[in-house]
């Protein structure tokens, strides 16, 4: 199967600290990826890179077959959920999701169901300014989906979420994936990323340390919890 | 009473017996006799009286030296055809009216002009047009004169315009109601006394609306002086009253609204100076008093040097002025009080209309300005609103001696 | 671009800041106007006031809007919409919402009560000015990564221009008063937006004293057109300028 997304010998650093060295790697249309790794080991840089919003020191990023460099029609094809999500204070929610079709143009074929599964249509006449973190998280996974993308990034989806809402989540990112789509997750709740991903990548310091299929990482390391297996696999290569 | 009234009746009648018996009335026309104003005056006595007609006339340099009444009838036009002068009056009680005189002589060596007056007394000029004139009209060595109502309008011509209405070495002078453009200066005076100049528009000539010098003991009321090219020049006089006038919009460097030099004891009052780029500037004037002026939207309000002395500034209004007073270094013995300044920030706790602190006219930025004239280039910035601030409050650079203790709250109605 | 700019737009003017501004600037001219007969001496106040507030407030807000929207814009990065598109939607939604508090404020009581030359140009100097120092928050902004930096460059332009400029120009003036300085001065007032709209105003309203004052040069400067065409062309690159650069950096910016 093609690549949807490939990374190659990608370098970024902010200021003296190195936040990738030379990362390859890629990732096939469909399935869940889930990218793992400590803090500041440059989870968020890498999928800010694939989105174009940080520009690499060296290496590219293709989307497609295609460079991201200086293109952007590319983004079309893709959901992106931030950690944290802000919009302009006075904007209504209504009104953010109006304003989004407005400029992407495109008003069919989308993809509502989370909004009405988290009730956001009933709450189409609050500010944003006077949500909680939780319900601007809803907004924010609402809006990925919305357009119907390729390929979902999710940025830490379920934090913040109360377990009911992680829960519709889940369910939700299961179903994207059941229609064949690439999701790529980080995330720091392992059992999370246990139940939905179907591959495991891996960042430290800026490197990738691996990326291969959960099952096999299981087998790996004779463990049925990817937590263990995790912490059995690192400190042996450590 | 009876004896009283009897005589004046007999002295009455006499008069109109004797003046019907001797005086006649000679009309020229053209096509007849006698063809020109000329030929008339040949032919006249003293006290005659000549009427012309209609038509336009030769005239190079007719003299007038008879005592007659010269009256134009429909304007007539007298033209020296760039010859000569116009006409010149020599002789006493001479009246001349109605006339359109124009066109004489420009040049180097005389001053040609389109009426003069010389070494005469009693003469009366009303109601005439003078056009194109290299002088318009000239007035030397002669006694109570009155020129009224003439509409005097020079070339326009840089290299070669004079003035327009000139005295020179005469007095009791009358200039009253005329309009004056388009000369080098509008009205000249020089070695004139006891004089008056009233109600007459400068506008618009190449030097200056009002120049006069060594003229003392004369007054200058309700005139306008406008768009002059360089303003209103007065200098080595004393006992001038100017009062009523209107000096406006003199524009551009080194020209005045009113330049005063070595002027004594004058008074300056009830003038309104508006929009010129200096109304007052002050040279080497002693003892004057500049009372009830309004002076609006110059550039610079008053410029008095520093060797002026004793000069009275009261009760005028100061608005909307760039700078209101400017020296070049102390004015230690001129007094300002009592005038109104638009940009007094000070309060009046007892409501006197007097506000309660002294008044510095002179900014810190002008003495700025008067050091370094290249910071012209920081006019109205927000350093020098500041710098002007903090010395309003705590002076250390401007003349102390120039303040107003008295200012007022409001201004005067001038 | 233009639905962004839209959108920024209808944001600000839904904050209470924008309005507050205008009312600031109408309080301002209309107590100017109302408490002066003198037409002209108003204009001056106005002048005077607009010259520290304009600047000031659009600098320090569109820099504060910038910074507070950074999640907006990451947001539309993340989107199918090109960098330049996203920042110029963004100036252009700032820009026009301050520049319609200027025009309503100012703009308004200006033409009601000084309609003529000099009230229109003061109107048109009140506006480039806003739209260089939105530039200038813009540059400020894109190089600053955080907002106290941002608004701190902000503000050091802001008092570099109107305070530090002039003062050293000053202080240069005192230094070399022995020298013909005409053309280095007209030359130096280039580098400081304030000082060119102070420049056009104070040819329409000062014009008297400025020909009193200066020398044959200035008079030329001054008298002619070409101060006025030499200072508004020098606003428009200042408004130009800053804004290509933080396009420029902005294209590279990470988020």
């Amino acid at each position: 199967m093609e690549n949807i997304i490939e990374v190659k010998q990608l370098k970024k650093s902010f200021g003296k600290l190195q936040v990738l060295k030379e990362v390859n790697c890629s990732f096939g249309q469909g399935g869940i990826v889930g990218i793992l790794g400590p803090n500041a080991s440059g989870k968020t840089t890498l999928i800010k890179s694939i989105l174009g919003m940080v520009i690499p020191d060296a290496g590219e990023v293709y989307f497609g077959g295609k460079p991201v460099a200086r293109s952007f029609d590319y983004k079309k094809q893709i959901g992106y959920m931030p950690q944290i999500g802000r919009y302009p204070d006075n904007m209504k929610i209504g009104e953010l999701f109006k304003m989004m079709k407005d400029l992407r143009n495109v008003h069919d074929n989308l993809d509502t169901d989370l909004i009405s599964a988290y009730g956001l249509d009933a709450m189409y006449d609050k500010a944003m300014r006077t949500l909680s973190g939780g319900t601007r998280q809803k907004v924010s996974a609402a809006l990925a989906c919305l357009f119907n993308p390729k390929v979902l990034i999710l940025d830490e989806p379920t934090a913040g979420l109360d377990p009911l809402a992680a829960e519709i989540l889940k369910d939700k990112i299961h179903a994207e994936k059941a229609k064949g789509k690439l999701i790529l997750i980080t995330s720091h709740i392992l059992t999370e990323v246990d139940e939905l991903a179907d591959d495991i990548m891996y960042l430290f310091e800026g490197n990738i340390k691996f990326h291969k299929p959960l099952s096999a990482l299981k087998a790996e390391a004779g463990e049925q919890k990817l937590g263990k297996a995790l912490t059995k696999i690192l400190t042996q290569n450590v | 009473m009876y004896l009283l009234r009897y005589i004046i009746y007999f002295t009455l009648s006499f008069f109109i017996v004797f003046g019907n018996a001797q005086a006649k009335t000679i009309v020229v026309k053209s096509g007849a006799k006698p063809q020109s104003l000329k030929e008339a005056i040949a032919m006249a006595q003293n006290g005659d009286t000549i009427v012309v007609q209609k038509g336009i006339y030769a005239s190079h340099n007719t003299v007038v030296n008879k005592s007659l009444t010269i009256l134009g009838k429909n304007r007539p036009v007298l033209d020296a055809q760039f010859k000569d002068e116009v006409l010149t009056v020599t002789a006493s009680n001479v009246k001349i009216e109605g006339f359109l005189l124009r066109n004489s002589k420009t040049g180097d060596l005389r001053d040609y002009a389109g009426l003069r007056i010389f070494g005469a007394s009693n003469v009366h000029v009303n109601d005439n047009i003078l056009e194109n004139n290299f002088f318009g009209i000239y007035i030397s060595d002669s006694h109570r004169v009155s020129v009224t109502n003439n509409k005097v309008t020079g070339n326009n011509n840089r290299r070669q315009a004079g003035n327009g209405i000139q005295a020179w070495k005469s007095d009791h002078i009358t200039i009253t109601g005329n309009q004056v453009t388009a000369h080098r200066d509008g009205i000249y005076f020089e070695f004139v006394q006891n004089s008056h100049i009233k109600d007459n528009s400068s506008e618009k000539n190449l030097r200056y609306g009002l120049h006069f010098m060594f003229s003392n003991d004369n007054s200058y009321i309700h005139n306008q002086f406008k768009n002059n090219q360089a303003g209103v020049a007065v200098m080595y006089s004393k006992r001038i009253k100017m009062q009523y006038n209107q000096f406006n919009e003199n524009w551009g460097s080194s020209i005045y609204g009113l330049l005063l030099k070595e002027i004594l004891d004058s008074q300056i009052a009830h003038n309104t100076f508006y929009k010129n780029t200096s109304a007052i500037f002050m040279e080497s004037c002693n003892r004057n008093k500049i009372y009830s002026n309004s002076f609006s939207n110059n550039g610079l309000a008053l410029r008095v040097l520093s060797n002026c002395q004793d000069n009275n500034f009261t009760l005028n209004n100061f608005k909307g002025n760039t700078f209101d007073v400017t020296t070049n270094g102390d004015l230690l013995e001129n007094h300002f009080a009592h005038n109104y300044w638009d940009k007094y920030e000070g309060y009046d706790l007892n409501k006197d209309g007097i506000g309660d602190v002294p008044f510095r006219p002179v900014s810190l930025y002008a003495q700025i300005m008067e050091r370094i004239p290249q910071s012209v280039i920081l006019m109205r910035s927000f350093i020098v609103n500041l710098l002007d601030k903090v010395e309003r409050s705590i002076p250390s650079i401007t003349p102390l001696s120039v303040k107003d203790d008295s200012p007022q709250m409001k201004p005067w109605k001038i | 671009m233009f639905k962004i700019a839209k959108y920024i737009a209808l944001d600000i003017i839904k904050s209470k800041v924008v309005m507050a501004y205008t009312l600031l600037l109408m309080a301002i001219c209309i107590s100017v106007f109302l408490t002066d007969a003198d037409v002209t001496k108003g204009l001056v106040s106005i002048t005077t006031i607009m010259l520290i507030i304009v600047p000031l407030v659009s600098v320090v807000y569109a820099t504060t809007y910038y910074f507070n929207a950074a999640e907006f814009t990451e947001l539309l990065v993340s989107q199918p919409i090109s960098r330049k598109n996203i920042l110029l939607g963004k100036y252009i939604g700032i820009s026009s919402s301050i520049l319609s508090a200027f025009l309503i404020g100012v703009g308004v009581p200006v033409l009601l009560f000084a309609f003529g030359s000099t009230g229109i140009i003061l109107i048109l100097t009140g506006s480039l000015l806003t739209l260089c120092f939105i530039s200038l928050a813009f540059l400020a902004s894109v190089a600053m990564r955080d907002k106290a930096k941002g608004i701190g460059l902000a503000l050091m332009i802001w008092f570099y221009c109107s305070i530090i400029f002039d003062g050293l120009v000053l202080v240069f003036l005192y230094a070399l008063s022995d020298y013909p300085l005409e053309k280095v001065l007209i030359a130096i007032t280039a580098f400081n937006p304030i000082d060119l709209a102070r420049i056009l105003v104070l040819l329409q309203l000062d014009i008297a004293a400025l020909m009193g004052y200066t020398g044959a040069l200035f008079q030329d400067f001054f008298g002619s057109g070409f101060g006025i065409v030499f200072s508004f062309g020098l606003l428009m690159v200042w408004f130009v300028v800053p804004l290509i650069i933080s396009l420029r950096v902005f294209r590279k910016k990470d988020l």
